[in-house]
């Protein structure tokens, strides 16, 4: 057993041992950490693959944007977690028999496949030699060549969850004193202030 | 030596551990989100696998989109979340019966 070898089963066990362990946290802040050392773990097994670009890709915009975003929500809503948790034990037994007949249906599918003939004929953009070119600039080839609408509509996807988010979060308080840029650029000078001329010795009476 | 086979067998897992923690966590919409994020990340894990041992590098390009919306979808996710726990005052996912008919 080689030392690529060693290093799969690491990160395997690793992502099916802290996969395992974000569902049955019992603080969620511990599950989002679980979460992240699952990315991290899945991030080393793409690059065991050839893949640098989408491990990186996985470490940057999940560990750095959505498991934070997860660590966020769960800090900032005053949930309590206990009473949510209370009846993890009655769903335990139909969550289990989910599992284990969905594991049995997919060992079922475990070698009974093949691959087709003329499916290595089908490749639609093979993976050039790495001595010509890296993994980063191969994708780059192809996601801005032949994948530019669908890269585009992508865009747009983020775009929108984006413009959603805001919209559903943003709530306008009432008790909060916001400056008015129109009424402070309207108001004039003469009506705003009103000069006295004060005798000595007099008040203002 | 690691095949396919073997990339496979880890993102079948990671699926069912996915599957199992929605069941598990009926309540709590937050574990649930979670658990829709790791059945994508075995999903993409059986796309890189794939388009790594067949040389073929449309499945990456694939796995980016996929990244994408479990992104986006995450984001929306989460903001809901927010938006009923200041109406409800709880994330309780058997209290959202606000819109039944």
């Amino acid at each position: 057993m080689g030392i690529a070898d060693i290093t799969f089963y690491a990160f395997a066990i690793t992502l099916l041992g802290a996969g395992f362990l974000v569902t049955i946290a019992r603080n969620p802040v511990h599950s989002v950490l679980w979460l992240i050392l699952t990315f991290l773990s899945a991030a080393g097994m793409f690059v065991l693959l050839g893949a640098e670009f989408m491990a990186m890709l996985l470490i940057i915009v999940y560990v750095g944007a959505v498991a934070v975003l997860f660590l966020f929500v769960v800090m900032m809503l005053d949930v309590n977690f206990a009473a949510l948790r209370g009846e993890m034990a009655r769903y335990f037994p139909l969550a289990a028999v989910v599992g284990i007949v969905l594991l049995m249906q997919m060992a079922l599918l475990f070698g009974s496949w093949q691959e087709a003939d003329g499916a290595r004929a089908l490749r639609q953009a093979p993976t050039p030699d790495m001595a010509e070119m890296h993994n980063t600039k191969a994708l780059g080839m192809i996601i801005y060549d032949q994948y530019f609408l669908l890269f585009q509509v992508a865009g747009l996807i983020l775009l929108v969850a984006m413009i959603g988010a805001i919209v559903l979060t943003l709530r306008h308080r009432k008790d909060v004193k916001r400056q008015d840029v129109v009424a402070q650029m309207h108001r004039d000078p003469a009506k705003a202030m009103e000069l006295k001329d004060i005798k000595p010795g007099q008040g203002l009476g | 030596m690691v095949g396919l086979e073997h990339y496979l067998t880890v993102a079948a897992a990671l699926f069912v551990i996915g599957i199992f923690g929605i069941f598990l966590n009926r309540k709590n919409i937050i574990i649930i989100l979670m658990s829709i994020e790791l059945i994508l990340l075995s999903v993409n894990i059986n796309l890189v696998a794939f388009s790594s041992f067949l040389n073929d590098l449309v499945g990456q390009v694939f796995t980016m989109f996929v990244l994408t919306v479990a992104a986006a979808e995450a984001a929306i996710g989460l903001a809901i979340l927010v938006c009923f726990f200041r109406n409800r005052g709880t994330i309780d996912v058997e209290d959202v019966n606000v819109m039944k008919g």
